[in-house]
């Protein structure tokens, strides 16, 4: 078993090993869904925080019912009614938080590395559920769950990512992941969405402002949410978005007939995807919805279940802090 | 009287590199003679009390000026105070500093200036203040430029930002040319900066943090470079940190134009792959890529580098520990300046009396003053150690500020005492 997890911070640090078992954890609880009567006593007593200081509706939800599926409680903390419009800290409120005990702290931030500071201020695990620009960690394991699941392997697969991939942070995470299991990308967008520099990241990557050339070929093709709040700096005419890079059937014709769609949500039709490839056979879209239950459910089992490290006796590393 | 004996003086201005004893009356250097023999204090004495102070094993330079730092006062003074600030200054070694007019009320007028000058007279090292540009430096209508110059300012500048507009920096640079006054200014376009929290490049990248090009200075700088010739004003280009930017300040020099530049310890020591979520790396302008750090040491190298300045910007430590992209830009400095310059020195990278020029004569010459160890000149004198061991610990730093990215950083050098105006302002104990 590779080595524990005391937080999940981003994907970027873990070995291709422990993405590995967070996937096989998962399993299971993919098969747990399908129950008629979905409820495990698991986590029962325990207590999960979810600090949500951006708005998001499926990802809390996620981490709610995967949290209610194991038999944890769960605490909630939502920007629109927190003490943060009163100008609290983000380190005054999580202490707060902390203060009445939960077992873990799921946080979706706005600024980047907002979940890096929170588990370097506080001892209890962390989970990030989106820091700003910078990683969405369960979106990728889920993501990695489901094109396993549809093309048996992650290996060397073909992907290409469309849309604003330097805003995204499902696009980093899902690159960190997939890149660890050799996996060629193919970047595209309007250029000043395709940073160059990740042609220096060490990782496959090809960068390309023409969608025919980044479909070609294609085994997995991931299409971004446009971020409309974003277009405005400075704007881009949303038809001519439309016009070079929505996702088409007859697009999608150029890549590997078994090629898979992903969106990470929430979709926009006929903006970023033809509503014909959302519910088309190659889209995986609502697999990916329940999948993101199995990896959280596995998730919050491995880092406040019995047996994980938040139960045994403080150590020495604590003892030193 | 003072005598410090025994010392490796490195005095730029005359090139004197040698074993000498300084002796000191009152304010003012009276006497600079080799070595004598003995503990006798001679024919200098004439039976006054002598206090000696034993340099042997350290260099002795002219006192260190920093001609860029925020002391807080007026105003901020949870984060730094003139008498907090110049006590960390006096530790490291500075003898004269620089505050930048960015106070609130701003130094935009002759009171505040006396205001500051007036809380000084304490302060461990000398300070002379820098006015600001525009009236509460917000870029519309000009400072009461000569009502500060008379009370005291040295130069100004509307830093934090640019001064704004190209048609007012044109008016301050023709207003201060009949001055003699340097304009000093932070550069930047405004456009490219807006929401950016470092340098645009991979790291940038992989942090998910809005990055800046190196264009946001170099941009600016080629309009100031443009507005001084029509002007025949000083510049001074604060905190410059980009190569392009080097290289406009080293053709405005071809040029034989009076345009000056400075560079901050963190911006020859750090770059932007040393950037982490912690709020200790981010300043502005931003630490710079690899390739340009490189450029800004051959460029302190080469002269093109006028000097080296702190930008010494105090946080109070809950202003700072906040989300990356929510805190403050910049980091304590005063302390660390020299032992990082002595790492370049040890790196073989800077001469050493290259350094002592960056941190003396360098800076003297971009107020217009001279700095240098002779008879009769102020007795402002700098003491360092090039092999002291140390470890800089932001903890039991003289600031009141913590936001130092060298915490725990270990040091080979360390100034060991400062005189300022005959007075021990600061020495190590060893």
């Amino acid at each position: 078993m590779p080595e524990r997890l005391r937080h999940l911070l981003a994907i970027e640090p873990l070995t291709a090993e422990q993405i590995v078992f967070l996937l096989d954890e998962a399993k299971p609880f993919q098969e747990f869904q399908r129950y008629p009567l979905k409820k495990l006593a698991t986590l029962r007593g325990k207590t999960a925080a979810l600090a949500f200081f951006e708005p998001s509706t499926r990802t809390r939800i996620s981490f709610a019912t995967a949290a209610s599926r194991l038999g944890a409680d769960t605490m909630n903390l939502q920007a629109e009614t927190s003490s943060l419009k009163k100008g609290e800290s983000l380190l005054d409120t999580v202490r707060t938080l902390d203060a009445m005990k939960p077992d873990c702290i799921v946080i979706r931030h706005s600024s980047s590395g907002a979940a890096d500071f929170v588990a370097s201020r506080l001892e209890i695990p962390i989970i990030n559920a989106g820091d700003g620009m910078h990683e969405h960690p369960t979106q990728a394991l889920l993501d990695a769950l489901t094109i396993r699941d549809r093309r048996g392997s992650l290996e060397g697969l073909r992907v290409t990512i469309i849309g604003d991939i330097l805003h995204s942070r499902v696009a980093r995470s899902n690159m960190h992941l997939l890149g660890k299991f050799g996996c060629h990308f193919t970047l595209c967008g309007p250029a000043m969405w395709v940073p160059r520099e990740w042609e220096c990241s060490g990782l496959r990557v090809r960068r390309t402002s023409r969608i025919a050339d980044a479909l070609e070929g294609a085994d997995v093709v991931i299409v971004l949410r446009v971020q409309q709040e974003r277009l405005h700096e400075p704007a881009l005419p949303l038809d001519e978005y439309i016009l070079l890079y929505q996702l088409t059937p007859e697009r999608l014709r150029l890549a590997r007939p078994d090629a898979i769609v992903m969106h990470p949500g929430p979709m926009i039709r006929g903006l970023e995807i033809d509503p014909a490839v959302a519910d088309g056979p190659q889209s995986c879209i609502l697999e990916q919805v329940t999948n993101g239950l199995a990896v959280r459910m596995a998730l919050l089992f491995l880092l406040i279940g019995t047996g994980s490290e938040s139960d045994q006796p403080k150590g020495s590393t604590h003892a030193a802090d | 009287m003072l005598r410090i004996k025994n010392g490796r003086v490195i005095d730029p201005a005359s090139g004197t590199d040698a074993m000498l004893d300084v002796w000191v009356e009152g304010d003012r250097i009276t006497r600079v003679a080799p070595p004598v023999g003995g503990n006798a204090a001679g024919d200098a004495g004439g039976g006054a009390q002598v206090e000696t102070l034993d340099a042997t094993g350290l260099c002795v330079a002219p006192g260190f000026i920093d001609l860029h730092c925020h002391l807080r006062e007026p105003g901020f003074e949870s984060s730094e105070t003139i008498e907090t600030g110049t006590r960390a200054a006096a530790r490291g070694g500075f003898t004269a500093v620089c505050p930048m007019p960015n106070t609130r009320p701003v130094n935009d007028s002759a009171s505040v200036t006396r205001g500051i000058l007036e809380r000084a007279a304490t302060a461990s090292t000398r300070v002379w203040p820098i006015g600001a540009a525009s009236a509460g430096s917000k870029g519309e209508a000009l400072a009461e430029i000569a009502a500060m110059q008379q009370a005291g300012i040295v130069a100004v500048s509307d830093d934090g930002k640019p001064i704004a507009t190209t048609k007012l920096l044109r008016q301050v640079m023709d207003y201060c040319r009949a001055l003699d006054l340097p304009v000093i200014d932070h550069c930047e376009d405004a456009s490219l900066f807006a929401g950016a929290v470092m340098r645009e490049g991979r790291q940038s990248l992989r942090l998910g943090l809005r990055g800046m090009p190196a264009a946001t200075e170099s941009i600016a700088v080629c309009r100031d470079v443009q507005i001084a010739e029509l002007s025949d004003c000083r510049l001074h280009i604060a905190h410059l940190s980009a190569r392009a930017s080097l290289e406009l300040v080293r053709g405005a020099k071809q040029k034989g134009m009076r345009v000056t530049c400075e560079v901050t310890p963190h911006h020859f020591t750090l770059c932007d792959d040393d950037v982490v979520y912690d709020t200790r790396f981010k300043m502005n302008p931003p630490l710079a890529s690899a390739e340009d750090r490189a450029t800004l040491i051959e460029g302190l190298a080469d002269g093109t580098v006028d000097a080296i300045a702190t930008d010494h910007a105090p946080h109070e430590p809950a202003s700072k520990d906040v989300e990356f992209d929510r805190a403050p830009f910049g980091v304590t400095g005063f302390e660390t300046a020299l032992a990082l310059a002595l790492e370049l020195v040890h790196a073989s990278k800077l001469p050493l009396a290259r350094m002592v020029e960056l941190f003396t004569t360098g800076p003297a010459r971009v107020l217009g003053r001279t700095r240098r160890i002779a008879v009769g000149e102020p007795a402002d004198l700098t003491l360092f150690s090039t092999d002291h061991a140390w470890t800089f610990r932001a903890s039991e730093s003289a600031s009141k500020s913590r936001n130092s990215p060298f915490d725990g950083r270990a040091f080979r050098g360390a100034p060991m005492a400062t005189i300022v105006a005959g007075r021990i302002a600061y020495r190590r104990e060893a």
